[in-house]
């Protein structure tokens, strides 16, 4: 079956410069291997074009179930020159949650919509 | 043994109640502030050059020592914090007036100089990290260039008797290794603990991200009470193993989940996380939740500290102008569209000379740009702002996106919402850009008050 990304894994984004990281974390150990296999540098490349201007590199952290996502020329040159109005590009972050993965249909009671809240 | 640091602030608009908390109920032996962003050196320099009285320092420093002085000094707590931004010794001396009135004027505070190089700059600049190119190949007039300093001069005067140390730049996660350093005696050679120590800080340094802060996503990451945050506190042992946790009563959460969040912010290769103190590499990190709300963090190793420093070099790189106006009800968003025709077509006219044009609907577009989906005709959003932005090389270019928008007020689209022009539409840019430059190039000074 196909879900969003957003069932499987959260992020957070941070700046450096023009340079913008996405870290996707995946909810569960079980989930990991199928983001990690699908969620790739030219996968997100694409899914971000016109956003992201330069090269995406990729850092797999497979033991701790992270990809980080190293996004270059993505803050129209920087914090204090961007013109977008998230000028940091913290909301960028939630745009990877859009992806779609597919994953073996019997994940699908594991998947965050079909948990209770968390707290 | 154990020392107890808490957070103060993870920025300089930071709240402030939750740092007097943790002063009051956190039993800390260090309370430790970041409250310096890229740009913050460069905003100071451009500020203090426009009006001299600006004192150069964080400008909410009296408050959060008037909320967190009392305790700290009755429950023994000694403070490190950069907010002495480009004027450290400024800053003492302030803070000693406060102890002062507090019947405490014999406490000892040190400030920290010698992160600012502007002087030094043109000299010390290798290759600008974000170009490749040279120093002098970076348009406009250089406002600002510091470098990141380490834990070293913070930890001679936390050695020296210190109780509060304030310090101009220095690397977000050093301001917390620094006094890890200093109680536990780590040499430095102990490339293992100055890399759990700096990876301890870099969780800690932005506050409430990792006690739950900047995470709910309700439904699939639910956060409680996210009016009432804590800061975090770490439980640090004489490995830098640590144990992260918030006081009780508290809002958010502390798991897993907020620590590897925080744990990647702003990180490039997990593996080479470069601070002053050494090199961390997260990936080997082991995280466990002992107990709700405490997460214990350990495994973290690291690699010895480079031969150069980071140097941040602020640059003024000409302006910005800005604006907003809105439309609601039916055909808001083709209301919209014609709109962005027409300040195009009115910036031909006006013969705008700008290096880059933005003209985004909120609601529609403005955030997430060109990967934002259409929306969908039969539900088109019911109201829609038209943002402009547009980066110039002069104030007066800038200022046509302003008059333009005015335009719109009497001769633009039917019911177009406008607000009264007020305050500035235009602001100065400081480019911020990054170099390395030689570690014996930078030598931090520390004055007793």
């Amino acid at each position: 079956m196909h879900v969003s990304l957003r069932e499987l894994a959260h992020s957070r984004s941070g700046d450096k410069g023009n340079t913008l990281n996405i870290a996707v974390i995946a909810y569960e150990a079980e989930f990991y291997p199928h983001i990690e296999a699908q969620i790739t540098e030219e996968a997100v490349a694409r899914h971000y074009a016109g956003v992201v201007k330069g090269r995406v590199t990729r850092y797999a952290v497979d033991r701790l179930g992270v990809l980080n996502f190293v996004c270059e020329g993505t803050l129209g040159g920087g914090v204090s020159r961007n013109l977008c109005l998230d000028n940091y590009g913290k909301a960028l972050a939630s745009g990877v949650l859009t992806m779609t993965v597919e994953i073996p249909d019997d994940l699908a009671p594991r998947l965050r919509s079909a948990q209770t809240a968390t707290s | 043994m154990t020392i107890r640091i808490g957070s103060g602030s993870a920025w300089w608009g930071d709240r402030i109640s939750p740092a007097e908390a943790n002063a009051a109920h956190g039993r800390l032996d260090f309370l430790c502030f970041e409250t310096m962003a890229e740009a913050t050196v460069s905003a100071a320099q451009v500020r203090k050059s426009r009006d001299p009285s600006f004192p150069g320092y964080d400008t909410y420093l009296e408050d959060r020592f008037r909320a967190v002085l009392p305790h700290c000094l009755a429950n023994g707590t000694r403070i490190v914090s950069n907010q002495g931004w480009i004027n450290p010794s400024g800053a003492a001396e302030k803070t000693k007036e406060i102890l002062a009135g507090l019947g405490h004027g014999d406490v000892k505070v040190a400030a920290v100089e010698g992160a600012l190089i502007t002087d030094r700059i043109a000299a010390l600049a290798g290759p600008i990290l974000e170009t490749g190119g040279s120093l002098s190949e970076i348009a406009g007039e250089i406002v600002s260039a510091e470098a990141y300093m380490g834990a070293g001069p913070i930890v001679e005067a936390l050695d020296n008797g210190a109780q509060i140390v304030l310090t101009g730049r220095v690397a977000d996660p050093s301001i917390f290794l620094a006094p890890m350093i200093h109680a536990f005696g780590w040499g430095p050679d102990e490339v293992q603990k100055y890399a759990m120590g700096s990876a301890i800080g870099h969780l800690m340094e932005c506050g409430a991200q990792v006690t739950g802060g900047y995470f709910a996503d309700p439904g699939y990451k639910d956060v409680p009470e996210p009016w009432n945050f804590a800061f975090p506190i770490a439980e640090v042992e004489e490995d830098g193993s640590a144990v992260l946790s918030k006081l009780d009563g508290t809002g958010g959460r502390i798991d897993r989940r907020t620590v590897l969040e925080q744990m990647f912010y702003e990180v490039h290769d997990p593996a080479n996380y470069i601070t002053p103190d050494c090199v961390v590499d997260f990936t080997s990190a082991t995280i466990e939740e002992v107990d709700p709300d405490r997460v214990r963090i350990s495994g973290i190793s690291g690699k010895p500290r480079t031969p150069t420093l980071k140097a941040s070099i602020g640059a003024r790189e000409g302006f910005i102008g800005q604006d907003m106006f809105f439309y609601a009800g039916p055909g808001a968003l083709a209301k919209a569209r014609l709109a962005k025709r027409v300040l195009e077509e009115r910036f031909r006219i006006v013969n705008l000379q700008a290096e880059d044009v933005r003209i985004d609907f909120l609601g529609v577009n403005a955030i997430h740009g060109p990967m934002s989906p259409e929306p969908d005709p039969a539900h088109e959003p019911y109201e829609v702002c038209v943002r402009v932005a547009a980066r110039t090389r002069t104030r007066a270019e800038a200022e046509k996106v302003g008059r333009e928008v005015d335009g719109m007020a009497v001769s633009g689209l039917g019911s177009t919402g406008k607000s009264v022009p007020f305050g500035d539409r235009v602001r100065e840019v400081v480019g911020v850009w990054s170099t390395l430059v030689d570690r014996a190039a930078v030598t931090p000074s520390i004055r007793y008050f």
